[in-house]
């Protein structure tokens, strides 16, 4: 009886399941299929022989990236990355949101958004273009004027000192105008008597700013902050990528910098692969960790 | 589209500093493209004196004829504009196809189809076997490899998918009633009720498409196929300061030429930002209700 039922249903929904079609196969194929490959990870693949014929070597080439140096040097590149950004760019779209909110011409406020909201949909390739025309070391603008200015600079794109800042930078640039948008929104959520409120209390604006308006981000923040953590690992890849070069590459290779140059350029297909696998076990675990984190705070959880 | 105007006064101090650190910022915005635009309209030699040109005393187009008369760069943005429109058609077929059966509620089988789509967004085979993949099906050095390993976007599906849900679920039992299948419903009833979301997508995707830069490098050899990111890459990023490996350009080509193919590669999306800008600001928040 059951059964019947279900025939009549997949039959009445025979349009749905064919426009699903195109869908699920894109996921099989591009997403479903790669997972499978993994297997590669686990044998010494020749593209030639392909996995049916490649000889299984276990956790070999695990066991070679944990015990190699560059091991640490790619996991300490990777925190450092995420920590600069945490520290260094997470505040600014906040503090953005804030001030903007308090804006109180709507054609102003309309104005500075518009603006603030371009770099966000500029390529990175345009972005660290336009970085390196300003700081490449023989006809930069800015190490020009830094020379006229009597200071004796390093090549900033060279110098593994300026790697992390300069990344940072960049992001802050790109992102912050953007980011603000999910803090207007919870920031026009707020009661307006609580501002009358703070007011015959005696708050002036920028007391009204601070025990007012940020106290209400203040879910938001939490959220936003747990899920940066839980995804670490992945800290710009396309940028990092067009940044990094043979000068700064101690401080710049991240795990995917290094997959791709090990295995695409230089044809290690089972060590990359493995570690990719190991780079996306981590991930998986941080974001699940971020989801109960976020639920643990009363939060809604986004998976 | 926010309203949060409180009690009005009169402009004091505090509306004065946050005034100027706003503009402050957008300025900080805003140079760099003044600076490049001007700059690549600019002759060498001025730029070489001056340094930095914000307001070029004498205006010329060398840098462009000179990009014009190449073939490379006329070329490539055409292939850019062709991988743009064909791309994000391929997306938004494949995503409103995906989307709207999933946002039907008594469909069987959706809740394992939404857990194996939300997986993928936690959990990727990583860059060496998805190049296997993408080898296997022989998309290597094709437009389809530009296409189909990012044909649809998991979360602008689901989030499409929530936008199809908040429709009236009333139009649809009508329109059955009528004698409508459900591909009319989806083409004659929701999607001309979900313009605005279908046009916000729309511009995501192909944003992301004129933008990339990686697909090309993992999948394409054949130069002719290179998008206008590419390029840029070698001509600015590659050549400069001879750090990079660049094998296409023995010479460095003149700072003008580099700031005429950034502004080329920025200029469409600058002059058509004025006109869609509401559309990506509204997108960030549409969707946000779960189902």
């Amino acid at each position: 009886m059951q059964m019947r039922l279900n025939l009549r249903v997949l039959r009445r929904d025979k349009w749905l399941y064919l426009m699903l079609a195109p869908g699920l196969l894109y996921f099989i194929i591009f997403k479903y299929l790669p997972m499978f490959g993994i297997v590669i990870a686990f044998q010494d693949y020749v593209p030639y022989v392909g996995i049916a014929g490649s000889k299984w070597v276990g956790f070999k080439h695990f066991d070679r990236f944990f015990h190699e140096p560059v091991f640490w040097v790619l996991m300490r590149n990777t925190l450092l990355l995420g920590l600069y950004q945490i520290v260094f760019y997470f505040p600014f779209p906040i503090m953005l949101a804030l001030l903007l909110n308090e804006v109180r011409q709507a054609l102003f406020r309309k104005f500075i958004q518009t603006v603030i909201y371009i770099p966000h949909f500029i390529s990175w390739v345009v972005v660290v273009g336009i970085s390196y025309m300003l700081l490449n070391a023989q006809d930069g603008i800015i190490m020009g004027l830094l020379h006229q200015a009597g200071w004796q600079p390093q090549d900033a794109l060279g110098s593994p000192g300026w790697f992390r800042p300069l990344l940072t930078l960049q992001v802050i640039w790109k992102e912050s105008g953007f980011g603000t948008i999910i803090f207007l929104a919870a920031l026009a959520g707020v009661d307006p008597q609580l501002y009358e409120a703070a007011k015959m209390d005696g708050a002036n604006r920028w007391q009204q700013v601070l025990h007012v308006s940020l106290p209400a981000l203040r879910s938001t923040i939490v959220i936003l902050l747990v899920f940066r953590l839980g995804t670490f690992l992945d800290t710009g890849f396309e940028q990092i990528f067009l940044m990094v070069n043979a000068l700064n590459r101690s401080v710049g290779d991240v795990f995917d910098t290094y997959v791709y140059e090990r295995g695409l350029t230089q044809g290690q297909f089972s060590y990359t692969a493995a570690v990719g696998l190991f780079k996306s076990v981590i991930s998986l675990i941080l974001v699940l960790l971020a989801n109960r984190t976020a639920k643990a705070f009363g939060e809604e959880g986004v998976y | 589209m926010i309203k949060s105007i409180r009690t009005r006064g009169a402009a004091g101090w505090f509306d004065w500093i946050n005034g100027l650190f706003l503009i402050l910022f957008s300025l900080a915005t805003l140079v760099p493209f003044l600076f490049v635009i001007s700059s690549s309209f600019v002759t060498t030699k001025e730029l070489v004196e001056k340094g930095l040109v914000i307001f070029p005393s004498k205006i010329t187009l060398a840098a462009y004829q000179y990009l014009f008369s190449t073939r490379l760069i006329p070329v490539s943005l055409l292939v850019t504009v062709f991988i743009t429109v064909v791309g994000t058609l391929i997306n938004m077929a494949f995503t409103i196809l995906m989307a709207y059966p999933l946002s039907r509620r008594t469909l069987i089988g959706r809740d394992r189809i939404m857990q194996l789509v939300v997986f993928s967004i936690l959990f990727s085979g990583g860059m060496i076997p998805t190049f296997f993949v993408v080898e296997w099906l022989g998309l290597l050095d094709t437009y389809g490899a530009y296409w189909l390993p990012g044909a649809i976007s998991a979360f602008n599906m689901i989030l499409l998918k929530n936008f199809f849900q908040q429709l009236p679920a009333g139009l649809e039992e009508s329109a059955t009633i009528d004698g409508c299948n459900d591909m009319q419903i989806l083409t004659r009833i929701v999607l001309p009720l979900s313009m605005p979301a279908i046009a916000t997508f729309s511009l995501f995707y192909a944003l992301g498409h004129w933008n990339a830069y990686f697909n090309a490098i993992m999948y394409i050899t054949d130069a002719g196929k290179w998008p206008i990111q590419v390029w840029l890459r070698q001509i600015v990023i590659l050549s400069s300061g001879g750090l990079g490996e660049s094998d296409f350009l023995t010479v460095v080509p003149p700072q003008t030429v580099q700031y005429a193919v950034i502004t080329l590669s920025v200029a469409p999306l600058l002059i058509v930002y004025p006109f869609i800008q509401k559309h990506f600001s509204q997108g960030m928040l549409l969707g946000s209700v779960k189902g």
